[in-house]
């Protein structure tokens, strides 16, 4: 990683350069293109949508689609529009993302500075557990979450989203403690401090950037997920998502494609914030953590 | 005497802290995922129909029926739709986001003024559900109101663009949407790896003569191969778990033209009463991804050591 801003030292002519400028902004504008389509589509009047004007500016400025989507759209068979899915959401979120993410600091901080026999493994074990496809665990987790008396609800979310969330917390913070100097912990060791002493004031003081990798990481997965909110909590205790997609999708009444789009914003906006605040110090934090590998 | 039991017992304890700090993590793992995995292929095993865990009558069953799920799976002509389209749909998504992020990365990489308002707007669909771009996607190549409409309404009155309607063509819709989401991600791994080669060689192959085409033949691109690997990794595996997109775009359809085993799984397991089915379908993905991750993970992981 050494030199990690340095360009290319190619030389280009000028011809390819306008060229290169070209592909850049052309691509710049097909990224674009969606969230161009769902913010000017959702301030417009249905009837300009489905005259074909798409593309253009609104003719006539309304936010009755937003105030409908957030407020009083069918949900389901409910008109309570998207507002209670967004208050499931942060409290699934909130609670999930905290426990995570301390979890995975402490498990870090073990398999790197109190190594023990097989730990390497132990961690694959975890690792691989980030990359299964979720539909093994369904059927089993819906058992579960029904034994337990919380299907359906954001508490057993908020078990499902830590579970699933653990193995990438601890990657993280395993690979940025394994570049902190063992040295420190040993000569506080040797000054008598102990376990918790240690983590606590040697390496949490530390952690700022891989929090923010870890936090951010986390939010966007689990405010995201779509697979586990519709499988586990399908009505009142719905996530975000699956209510947009309820939506969506309902077959009843005209399609209001302006409020479709209006909500889809409403559930873009928390991790389209976090991405624009806090996105720099997640590639910064994700690069110190991955020095050695 | 009294001390040093006491001394004893602190250290033992300070021994055992770090094993037993890690250990309600291990536990949760243990249970929730390699359980849980067991308990699947288990379920798969029997003639359970739904939860929790009845056959057809409403009587309680574990009975094992071998492989008489995996038979019955792959003799469904939507289980092998499912498998075509997941060929498909891998195969021209992991090959289009690696060539789009290799191509951005590289034109990035030649000292862009504005390099630092480009790379934003090429990450950010990462950030996204992908409920939410499955909406703005489904109305946008919608016939009725979308880009069809749209070109239409510009004067081009033939203009056709059905796509997302069309059996043959719905799952390239697909395609389309996944590419936008992840390509900028791919972008960025290219350009960390390309910020990581040495300038110096670069420069005494210029020296030598090299055309820029040599140089990125011979030189940079062969250097790229662990970001290669791991955009190849990421990829097949976001591929193989795709399913929220789907669902938001198509739901699976027109018919069956957009189904993959992810929606196949969901829709036997929790709609159709076949669990069994649906836990033999889930067992053929986790043995797919675990194809292409086991080898991954372990090279990696010895690496380090």
């Amino acid at each position: 990683m050494a030199g990690a801003t340095q360009d290319t030292a190619i030389r280009t002519g000028r011809i390819t350069r306008t060229f290169i400028y070209l592909v850049l902004l052309l691509f710049a504008l097909f990224y674009m293109l969606p969230l161009y389509v769902m913010l000017v589509n959702s301030v417009k009047p249905l009837s300009e949508i489905t005259g074909g004007g798409m593309m253009s500016l609104p003719q006539v400025w309304t936010v009755e689609p937003w105030i409908k989507a957030w407020s009083t759209a069918q949900i389901g068979v409910q008109p309570t529009g998207l507002s209670p899915y967004f208050w499931n959401s942060i409290s699934m979120v909130v609670p999930a993302v905290a426990i995570s993410t301390i979890l995975g600091a402490l498990n870090g901080y073990v398999l790197t500075k109190w190594r023990f026999k097989y730990d390497t493994i132990l961690f694959g074990l975890m690792l691989f557990a980030c990359f299964i496809p979720f539909q093994i665990v369904l059927i089993p987790m819906a058992a579960v979450l029904g034994f337990l008396g919380i299907a359906g609800t954001t508490g057993g979310l908020v078990l499902v989203h830590v579970v699933y969330g653990l193995g990438f917390t601890t990657l993280y913070f395993r690979n940025y403690y394994a570049v902190f100097p063992t040295e420190l912990v040993r000569a506080a060791q040797i000054d008598g401090a102990g376990f918790f002493q240690i983590f606590w004031r040697i390496l949490l003081p530390s952690s700022g950037p891989i929090a923010v990798v870890s936090i951010i990481w986390q939010f966007t997965n689990i405010w995201n997920d779509f697979l586990f909110g519709a499988s586990f909590a399908s009505g009142d205790g719905a996530p975000m998502t699956v209510a947009l997609n309820n939506l969506v999708q309902s077959s009843t009444g005209v399609k209001e494609y302006n409020v479709h789009f209006a909500g889809a914003i409403l559930a873009a906006l928390p991790t389209l914030l976090v991405y624009i605040v806090a996105g720099r110090y997640f590639v910064r934090g994700l690069m110190a953590g991955s020095v050695k590998g | 005497m009294a001390a040093r039991a006491e001394v004893d017992f602190k250290t033992r304890l300070q021994n055992w802290l770090p094993k037993l700090v890690l250990s309600p993590s291990l536990a949760l793992i243990l249970v929730f995922v390699y359980g849980f995995i067991f308990f699947t292929v288990y379920v798969s095993f029997t003639d359970s129909r739904i939860l929790p865990f009845v056959d057809r009558s409403g009587q309680p069953t574990y009975t094992l029926i071998g492989f008489t799920n995996y038979e019955k799976l792959f003799s469904l002509s939507h289980w092998e739709i499912a498998l075509t389209n997941m060929a498909v749909f891998a195969g021209l998504y992991i090959v289009v986001c690696t060539a789009i992020g290799l191509m951005l990365a590289i034109f990035l990489d030649q000292k862009i003024r504005g390099e630092g308002m480009l790379r934003p707007l090429y990450l950010y669909p990462m950030a996204l559900s992908f409920i939410v771009t499955g909406t703005a996607w489904k109305w946008f190549l919608d016939p009725g109101i979308g880009i069809e409409n749209i070109v239409q309404s510009w004067g081009w009155a033939g203009f056709s663009f059905d796509w997302i309607k069309n059996r043959d063509f719905a799952i390239y819709t697909v395609v389309i949407a996944a590419v936008w989401q992840t390509s900028g991600f791919v972008m960025a791994m290219f350009l960390a790896g390309l910020r990581g080669i040495d300038n110096e060689i670069l420069k005494a192959a210029q020296m030598d003569g090299a055309s820029n085409w040599n140089l990125y033949r011979r030189i940079i691109i062969p250097q790229l191969r662990p970001a290669f690997l791991s955009a190849f990794v990421i990829l097949a595996h976001l591929a193989i778990k795709t399913f929220d997109l789907v669902i938001a775009m198509t739901g699976g359809g027109p018919g069956r033209a957009t189904e993959l085993p992810a929606t196949f799984m969901y829709s036997y397991t929790f709609s159709r009463n076949q669990m069994g089915i649906g836990a033999a379908s889930a067992v053929i993905m986790l043995m797919t991804i675990a194809a292409i991750m086991v080898p991954y993970l372990y090279a990696e992981l010895r690496e380090k050591k």
